[in-house]
């Protein structure tokens, strides 16, 4: 069983996150892998020309295949069903889930293994499995983790990055007949691998996510580290691939642009040690590959963002979790607490296409616009602009924003407070009579500020400002 | 539009005056930065001009979710600087609003937008400015040796791309020592508004932040940024009070260390 994704990520989200910051081997884990991964990238992009030229290129790229994406994917569409692939479009989860069940039901299907989908995820897909009676294993080790923990992914790339080798090891030996604990990390991997390379042989249907799909060639390129996705994608008869709509590219060159960046932005690696091409179901001859390849494409709120000149660049991403990794917001809260199937800055980009605006507008206001995000994400997404557009249609009066969700959490207080802070910074006379009686009653400035002085010492404002000390200059020189 | 911030900008050779926008911050709460600034910048040959009508970059309500109160804000600063003079900020914060946000909300306004982008082209911080446009190269022989830590703001290393301006300062005095700290380039956890929306978060950070400056072993921090220096040394003087010690993390602007240092207080 995995833990339901929080539908309304928003109310709740405070509670979440104070629950991680006390968690302190929570914060241990997070922060040194968060170091980890930092390091690691950082060592993988060591000229800094190189890192921006190539950005330069992976923005371009993704910028052209969303500039196209209808052609794309109508292009994709035809040489897929072309090559033997069966397309399949899915603008809810809803629709997403049925059309897997619709495929299990005709194969008869009683178990699945997973390779490692957030899209899966994003369509809460084991449980829809479950409740049809279809055993469906996760088989990427980390994936595999959080589902005997019976959770949800914290992190894009790696799924139980919160989870320490201690509690690794009483998970598997509480969960796991005849295992014994054990810290060995290596150790722990073999039980592992032991337990899912049994169900590989005998699962009728393999399901995996997509990295990226190419038009002219209708290519499913799909990328890891264990070979877990490999053996979904060909030992069982049935291979179903699904992703969403935004993660096709023009040509195969693009993908191998793309994937310079892809591994060396997430995990800090060169390069990744499978890189699977799926092109069509098995062929007459061939000695492996499933009898039947299905795609499925979910839009799933995806085209509120397209349909939006700014926002759009919210689809550029290529789900690295570079910006996870560099985030202080994310390395102390961890990604329970943001309630959605994506955490971090592209969650809190992308959640609100997803669930709407009304449910998710929490997750914009917190970050600190410090930009670490938009620092390294290796397709140039603006995402810092992104948050403040977002903040705005949140705040949005009146309901002429095309955002599912817009100006529903506006605050009636907040926004007089925001007019009367203007009326008084756009009228010089204003300004200067209301920060002349803040210095003249500064012996009377509140010890309470609020939330500021909770953990720091109230402000005062000084007894002349600047302007009164330029004023004197100007009558003693 | 892309995102490009890694071109390099162009400057402009060292003028015979200048504007300062102070910010609202330094005016209210820190004017002795902001004096500093000015004293700095006459010592080495700059008239400096500060209208009086100026107010506030208009970034409060920018980043929490208020354009057009932003706007409003942002549309009085517009008219302030007619001379083709720099206009000198002595936070990265708000010089990056100014400079890459100032265009983008008037984009839209034929008449406003372009007026926008000239300002935002004669925008510096003022750690930049006195870098790369004064050439700024005074010692501190006469002054003690010391250690202190740098905290560079978020805004100005990545939207101003001038992180390496403010430790040049520093390495240009000789006696000045430099701290390294743990995660320098983090946030210090204040974000403007995001301090009292998300106070817990906030705390969580500004406490890492503090820590990894003492241990550094500074005696004192420094910043181009006010609102950061608020935030870690109002969490820093908060913990000493609790604790009813001497303070531990004192510091300040970058301006009035730079004059201190180089002997600015003699002549004062
Ligand atoms: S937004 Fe950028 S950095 Fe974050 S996951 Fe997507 S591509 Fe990576």
């Amino acid at each position: 069983m995995s833990q339901p994704i929080h539908f309304h990520p928003s109310s709740g989200f405070d509670q979440r996150s104070r629950e991680a910051m006390n968690d302190l081997h929570l914060r241990r884990s997070f922060r040194g892998a968060m170091d980890f991964l930092q390091a690691k990238r950082r060592a993988q992009f060591t000229d800094a020309n190189e890192l921006s030229r190539l950005r330069d290129l992976g923005e371009a790229i993704r910028r052209h295949a969303l500039a196209n994406l209808p052609q794309l994917l109508e292009e994709l569409e035809s040489r897929l069903s072309r090559n033997g692939v069966q397309v399949h479009w899915a603008q809810t989860p809803e629709e997403a889930r049925a059309i897997v069940l619709e495929i299990a039901k005709r194969k008869e299907a009683k178990s699945v293994v997973k390779g490692k989908s957030m899209v899966s995820e994003e369509i809460g897909l084991n449980h829809a499995l479950e409740a049809a009676g279809i055993d469906a294993l996760e088989t990427d080790m980390g994936e595999y983790i959080v589902q005997l923990a019976g959770e949800a992914p914290s992190h894009i790339i790696m799924p139980a990055i919160h989870k320490t080798k201690q509690q690794i090891a009483e998970l598997f030996a509480a969960k796991l007949p005849g295992v014994a604990y054990t810290e060995n990390v290596d150790e722990l991997i073999r039980i592992g691998r032991e337990v899912l390379r049994k169900k590989f042989a005998t699962a009728d249907i393999g399901l995996s996510g997509v990295n990226f799909m190419v038009a002219e060639t209708g290519t499913l390129f799909l990328v890891e580290n264990e070979g877990n996705g490999r053996m979904c994608t060909t030992v069982p008869k049935v291979h179903i691939a699904i992703t969403g709509i935004e993660k096709v590219v023009a040509k195969l060159d693009h993908v191998a642009i793309l994937n310079t960046l892809l591994p060396r932005s997430a995990t800090g690696q060169p390069v990744e040690t499978y890189q699977n091409f799926i092109s069509s179901p098995r062929k007459p001859g061939e000695l492996d590959g499933p009898d039947e390849v299905h795609l499925i494409l979910l839009d799933n709120g995806r085209t509120q963002a397209y349909g939006d000149v700014q926002l759009r660049a919210t689809l550029q991403c290529i789900r690295c979790g570079a910006c996870m990794n560099h985030c202080p917001v994310y390395a102390r809260i961890g990604g329970h607490a943001y309630g959605t199937t994506y955490p971090g800055p592209i969650g809190a980009i992308i959640s609100p296409h997803l669930l709407g605006l009304g449910a998710t507008h929490r997750l914009a206001t917190a970050s600190t616009l410090c930009g670490a995000c938009a620092e390294v994400c290796p397709v140039r997404i603006p995402i810092t602009d992104l948050l403040v557009r977002l903040r705005n249609e949140a705040q949005a009066a009146d309901a002429d924003s095309s955002l599912r969700g817009a100006g529903e959490s506006r605050k009636p207080l907040v926004s007089i407070l925001f007019r009367a802070w203007a009326l008084v910074y756009r009228y010089p006379t204003l300004y200067r009579l209301s920060t002349w009686l803040m210095s003249r009653g500064r012996a009377f400035m509140p010890g309470y500020q609020g939330a500021w002085t909770g953990i720091r010492t109230p402000l005062i404002p000084a007894k002349k400002r600047l302007r009164d000390l330029m004023a004197e200059r100007q009558r003693t020189n | 539009m892309p995102n490009h911030t890694d071109a390099p900008r162009r400057y402009p050779a060292k003028p015979a005056a200048a504007y300062l926008f102070s910010t609202c911050l330094v005016d209210q709460f820190s004017p002795e930065a902001g004096l500093d600034a000015v004293r700095l910048l006459e010592r080495e040959g700059i008239a400096v001009h500060f209208p009086p009508d100026q107010t506030c970059c208009g970034q409060p309500a920018y980043s929490s979710g208020y354009p057009e109160e932003a706007k409003a804000v942002a549309r009085l600063q517009l008219d302030l600087f007619p001379e083709p003079w720099p206009v000198v900020v002595p936070s990265g914060s708000c010089a990056a609003m100014m400079l890459h946000n100032y265009p983008k909300l008037f984009a839209d306004d034929p008449v406003l937008g372009p007026k926008a982008v000239a300002l935002a082209e004669r925008v510096f911080e003022f750690t930049e400015f006195l870098v790369h446009v004064v050439g700024f190269s005074r010692h501190d022989e006469a002054a003690e040796p010391c250690t202190i830590a740098l905290h560079t703001s978020c805004h100005a290393r990545r939207e101003m791309g001038v992180h390496a301006t403010s430790a040049a300062l520093l390495a240009g005095l000789h006696k000045v020592t430099v701290a390294q700290q743990a995660r320098a380039e983090e946030c210090c956890g204040f974000g403007g508004t995001f301090s009292l929306r998300h106070p817990e978060i906030s705390e969580a950070i500004v406490t890492d932040k503090v820590a990894s400056l003492k241990e550094s072993g500074a005696e004192a921090v420094v910043s181009a940024d006010c609102g950061c220096l608020f935030n870690i040394l109002g969490h820093a003087e908060f913990l000493d009070k609790e604790a009813g010690r001497k303070p531990t993390l004192p510091g300040e602007h970058i301006a009035s260390f730079l004059w201190r240092r180089t002997g600015g207080g003699d002549q004062a």
